[in-house]
């Protein structure tokens, strides 16, 4: 029995190491292209607040800031731009990192700056899947390994 | 289950019998707490730069819910400053007991009250309250304050810590949570507890006091009420005490099925989804409803707040996870089955916890170089920019870290079920989909 689960869990570990590190299957692949996206910033939003780019396309954000001063850094890229009230600035980027990214504010513009956050996905949010993969595995495993107990069960 | 008895070694056993290390440290948490009260007084309204919203929401919250929670336990309580002057109040005495008690009234704490129904509720009320909590260093200042306050006066009412042991928000989820850590306080051999004559590690003696938690060490079975004060360390007259390392959630194995713990980690599981949607997800209406205190988008928010946290969440894992039986059965079920929810509670406030922190973590280079605000630069460090640190691992960090929260979780239920004669597949695929939602949110 000792055997038979350590075998389970093996196969689960091996099956967990697939979900984690396998290339996805491709979603059909689109040319680069240039993007451009006009985000307004104000206390404590971007609008639009989710961009959806291909991978390998060149993404300009143009910000415009309607009433503090506000700033733009996108995680993982480590672009960062800002802008003045009122005033509009770009930046430009190659989007050459899949994945889902925040782009935050870098300037302190008021009390809930910490949390002004929008989101960038490059291509399929891959890690999200592997993380459903990867749950949807732990829970198997439990289930596959797990004896039933033959005794201690009290029914309630 | 094997333990490796940490106080076996004659250098632990000491360094926690002796009362000075401790009340070193406890000394400088309560000088860093009303500093931070202070800071919050009088230093700059900007979060970002004041040390009491920098150094409490940020420095504390991470090293409490990243290593303190889930290494130590109730480790934190262990050297929690705020019970400190009240007990000393109490006590009339900074460190042993003396012969002189004053004669405060030491009430009871009420049979009715003696849960956790009230910790939960203060952290709803918190929570409810979040964005201007972790954003303004006035309130921050206040709510400290306040919870310093109401633990002195309970002190001088009631025995004991009755502050931290029924009232506290953050004692309730450490407790909770402390079921998962792998250290813990118990007992050598039951038979010494039965004869001991006297109990004193309950009632006290001229060592030391009797447990400040209302904890009587001989009963213990799981780590939620010990608040790792090592007073029984000290009164115990034969050595019966020890600190164990133990695998990590040995105390879910046997869920107690108590329904104000149950509902404690659906509060803990709600908080840390509504904190992942308001403060880390991209829509501004959610953030400006919950900000706008009063306003009626604010009294909508609030509704659906406690909505989900106590009705939604207990109601579908009601549903799913302990359904059938007469009244008893059903709370008994649906209590035990709930310990599933706490390795998932404690993973998702970590993963959470995570991409908070680590975005603003270089914050506290610049509030430590100039904490009141006084324009100050002691470590060179005040005009450093923003920078978010290690974002690149964030993601998968997170991933990990919830995909093993379902894993354990799904551990549990597994036990708990077996116990419960059920299945447990309803509960692990409730603790999944809860997991996926959150990985939804934060990834």
């Amino acid at each position: 029995m000792i055997r038979s689960s350590w075998i389970s869990w093996l196969v689960v570990v091996l099956a967990a190491l697939v979900v984690a590190f396998a290339p996805l299957p491709a979603a059909a692949v689109q040319p680069p292209t240039e993007r451009l996206f006009h985000l307004q910033a104000s206390q404590y939003a971007y609008a639009p607040a989710e961009l959806h780019v291909n991978p390998g396309d060149t993404v300009t954000i143009e910000l415009i800031s309607t009433d503090a001063v506000h700033g733009l850094y996108v995680d993982g890229y480590g672009a960062s731009l800002e802008a003045d009230p009122g005033q509009s600035t770009s930046l430009t980027f190659v989007a050459n990192r899949p994945g889902s990214f925040r782009f935050r504010c870098n300037v302190t513009c008021g009390a809930l700056h910490p949390f002004m956050i929008g989101r960038l996905t490059v291509g399929t949010n891959t890690m999200f899947y592997r993380g459903v993969g990867l749950s949807l595995l732990g829970a198997l495993g439990v289930m596959l390994t797990r004896r039933k107990p033959s005794d201690g069960g009290v029914q309630v | 289950m094997s333990r490796l008895e940490l106080t076996a070694h004659g250098g632990v056993k000491a360094l926690l019998k002796n009362r000075y290390p401790q009340l070193a440290l406890l000394v400088l948490m309560l000088a860093g707490y009303i500093f931070a009260i202070m800071a919050g007084l009088i230093g700059s309204p900007v979060g970002s730069s004041n040390f009491s919203i920098v150094f409490v929401w940020i420095a504390w919250w991470a090293a409490l819910i990243l290593v303190a929670v889930p290494v130590l336990g109730r480790g934190w309580c262990s050297v929690c400053p705020i019970p400190l002057p009240g007990e000393w109040l109490q006590r009339g005495a900074v460190l042993g007991p003396n012969s002189h008690t004053p004669r405060w009234r030491g009430i009871r704490w009420p049979r009715p009250l003696r849960n956790i129904w009230l910790q939960s509720a203060a952290f709803l009320l918190l929570a409810l309250f979040s964005t201007i909590l972790l954003t303004s260093p006035l309130v921050t200042a206040i709510v400290l304050a306040g919870m310093l306050l109401a633990a002195i006066g309970l002190s001088m009412a009631f025995e004991r810590r009755s502050f931290c042991r029924y009232l506290c928000p953050v004692g309730g989820f450490i407790g909770l949570y402390s079921q998962a850590a792998p250290i813990e306080l118990r007992i050598k051999n039951k038979s010494v507890c039965t004869e001991c004559i006297g109990k004193p590690c309950y009632n006290g003696s001229a060592e030391g006091y009797g447990c400040p938690w209302d904890v009587f060490p001989g009963g213990l079975t799981k780590n939620t009420y010990c608040g790792l004060c090592m007073e029984c360390i000290r009164t115990c007259p034969h050595d019966n005490i020890a600190i164990n390392l133990r695998p990590f959630g040995a105390d879910l194995e046997q869920p107690a099925g108590r329904l104000d713990e149950a509902f404690k980690s659906f509060v803990m599981l709600g908080s840390a989804m509504i904190y992942s949607a308001v403060l880390l997800g991209p829509w501004g209406v959610l953030k400006d409803a919950a900000y706008r205190i009063g306003s009626s988008s604010w009294f909508m928010y609030a509704m659906a707040f406690v909505a989900f946290i106590c009705i939604l969440l207990p109601g579908l894992f009601a549903l799913c996870a302990a359904p059938g039986g007469g009244v008893r059965t059903f709370r008994l079920r649906f209590s035990r089955m709930s310990a599933a929810l706490i390795p998932l509670g404690l993973t998702a406030w970590i993963a959470f916890s995570l991409s908070f922190v680590l975005t603003n973590a270089s914050y506290t280079l610049v509030s430590l170089s100039d904490p009141l605000s006084l324009g100050w630069n002691l470590l060179g460090t005040a005009d450093i920019a923003w920078q978010p640190v290690l974002t690149a691992g964030l993601g998968p960090a997170q991933t990990l870290v919830l995909a093993g929260g379902v894993l354990w979780s799904s551990r549990v239920a597994h036990r708990a079920a077996a116990g419960s004669r059920i299945s447990p597949v309803p509960a692990m695929a409730y603790c999944a989909g809860a997991a996926l939602l959150l990985m939804w949110l934060l990834l």
